[in-house]
């Protein structure tokens, strides 16, 4: 090859072209898996789509908005979504919170440094289904934490509460999620410069002071980044209302736009109302992400 | 003068993370007691345990044939993600051709497309269209590449110092053989965080192999145990010691392998990887 073919060849391909096969399994995989899916998503939830026998041709007419309009004015799927703002108001504040402080805290441990860490990290490694198991040994009827609580306990028990179900699950997620969170902002600390401390202490700052005015500000994008994906989660919620409360019971209480897709969209063989769900249930998730980004990014100024 | 908050920090972090693993303790316990003692007292038992439970949950579910099919669509994903990730990664941090920025656009992208999203487009392809019900491939192909593992793979190779790169090259190294005998080697230990991190993923999963295996004999021990809670709990003597005999079987393999390399995700790599 001489010098200029070589050049051309850079210019067309790049100066690695191998660069091109290297990446091509996951770029393909990408299309399958990702792209194709997502534009499948969202062609379906304007069309009527249902099952047919294998290898049936059948038409899938276009119908314009009426399967959002189905998914909007479905009382069950209103419910999903005031369960879901319920599950948000509680576990987002709660997981910002309880991991920063948490994470400030285990920062500064010198003793029994991986005993902590390890406790906390343990319930994010651990299947949903098996600590599922053992909350509903704790919260059922005659369990451990009504025993505990004596004549406070609530009548009907948490799980079959229509007013208490959610709030289990949002606390559930919490304990769950925590230490990945705690990690983030771990990591995120280690980036606080020291001098910011030091001069906050020539200035009489004492602790809380400086965990308000040096570290909250310090670590903000952190907070942008844990909030939105508190929120995914949030958004995401299936093995939990599934499992722990017998599929979203008790009267639809706790169930979730995901597994309203599930029973919707799979078990009744809706996949073309379950589509649209999907998609109106990712940009709301957009619209709060934003507008939470607005709300952290703005007390900027 | 800083004593005293020292304590109360101390305190407080030690009642936490009491806190937090009392639930693991209290399924270990529930497993191996040989009727459910709800009492207080029940938790804290002298005597009387039996593995009962274990012999139980493994009457009704078969354990070691779903932990095998665990095992298989763990072990499917990793690979996927291992070869085909690490080369991928490696081609978007160290090498330069047509369409790479393309491809990284749509690595941030994917992280934030929610899975909801692709679930009935999925679930119609590979189950309907594909006919992959119950069958590994229909179970892996969702997560065969973990998109956020060939993210921290890119961050592993990008840190890499550059005139490691350059010296290869001017010895007539191909790209191929860098990739293979210089930055490999030298980025094993983050690898083994982002296995490790990939692992826990399809190993815990539950609504994607939920949704594609109706069959028993496929089904992982995510899906299994779930499907024992739901349905066939109610009809067992002891159903709860049952249950958590089953969790403790699907939460020791995850648990014990994230004790055994606690360091690596103490260390705050994973953290740098994630964030960028």
């Amino acid at each position: 090859m001489t010098a200029a073919t070589q050049n051309r060849a850079a210019g067309l391909l790049g100066r690695h072209p191998v660069g091109m096969i290297l990446a091509a399994p996951y770029a393909v995989y990408l299309a399958i898996i990702f792209a194709y899916p997502f534009g499948f998503s969202v062609w379906m939830s304007f069309h009527d789509y249902f099952f047919a026998a294998p290898g049936a041709i059948v038409d899938h007419p276009f119908v314009g908005l009426d399967n959002y309009k189905a998914a909007l004015t479905d009382p069950a799927v209103g419910q999903a979504f005031k369960n879901i703002l319920v599950f948000l108001v509680i576990n987002v504040p709660l997981t910002t919170g309880l991991a920063l402080v948490l994470a400030v805290a285990l920062n500064r441990v010198v003793h029994a440094r991986t005993f902590l860490r390890v406790s906390f990290y343990v319930p994010y490694v651990t299947a949903s289904v098996a600590v599922v198991g053992v909350w509903l040994f704790l919260f059922n009827s005659g369990g451990l934490v009504n025993s505990l609580l004596g004549p406070l306990a609530p009548d009907p028990s948490w799980l079959v509460n229509e007013g208490w179900a959610m709030p289990v699950i949002a606390f559930f997620v919490t304990w769950k999620q925590l230490g990945f969170f705690i990690l983030l902002y771990l990591a995120a600390l280690q980036n606080v410069p020291n001098e910011l401390y030091e001069s906050a202490s020539v200035d009489g700052a004492n602790g809380w002071n400086k965990f308000w005015s040096v570290t909250v500000p310090a670590v903000r994008s952190s907070t942008a980044l844990v909030v939105i994906l508190a929120l995914i989660t949030g958004a995401n919620l299936f093995t939990e209302p599934y499992l722990l409360t017998g599929g979203g019971g008790p009267n639809g209480a706790s169930a979730s736009p995901v597994l309203i897709m599930y029973q919707r969209g799979i078990q009744q063989g809706e996949p073309d109302f379950a589509a649209a769900l999907g998609v109106l249930l990712v940009l709301g998730t957009l619209v709060v992400a934003y507008i939470n980004r607005r709300f952290i990014e703005g007390r900027d100024s | 003068m800083r004593r005293w908050p020292n304590v109360v920090r101390y305190f407080l972090l030690f009642l936490g993370a009491l806190i937090f693993l009392f639930p693991f303790y209290y399924m270990l316990i529930g497993s191996l007691q040989s009727s459910p003692d709800t009492s207080i007292k029940g938790a804290f038992p002298t005597g009387g345990l039996t593995l009962d439970n274990y012999q139980d949950i493994n009457s009704r579910v078969d354990l070691l044939g779903s932990l095998v099919n665990s095992g298989i669509f763990t072990g499917g994903v990793l690979l996927g993600t291992v070869v085909f990730g690490t080369i991928a990664g490696y081609a978007l941090a160290r090498l330069q051709w047509r369409g790479r920025g393309v491809l990284f656009a749509l690595v941030l992208l994917v992280q934030v497309i929610p899975f909801q999203l692709l679930l009935i487009p999925l679930y119609v392809l590979i189950v309907r269209g594909y006919g992959l019900a119950d069958n590994y491939l229909g179970m892996i192909l969702p997560f065969a590449i973990n998109t956020t593992a060939v993210f921290v793979f890119r961050q592993f190779f990008l840190q890499l110092p550059d005139d490691l790169f350059a010296a290869a090259r001017l010895d007539g190294a191909g790209e191929v053989r860098i990739l293979w005998s210089v930055a490999l080697p030298l980025v094993r230990p983050a690898l083994l965080t982002a296995i490790l991190l990939t692992f826990i993923g399809p190993w815990n999963e539950f609504l994607w192999p939920f949704l594609v295996t109706k069959d028993a004999d496929m089904q992982p021990l995510a899906v299994s145990l779930a499907n024992y809670i739901s349905t066939v709990s109610a009809r067992a003597a002891n159903p709860f010691g049952a249950i958590l005999a089953g969790a403790c079987v699907l939460a020791a393999p995850a648990v014990a392998l994230f004790i055994a390399f606690q360091r690596q995700f103490i260390s705050t790599d994973i953290g740098s990887g994630v964030k960028g």
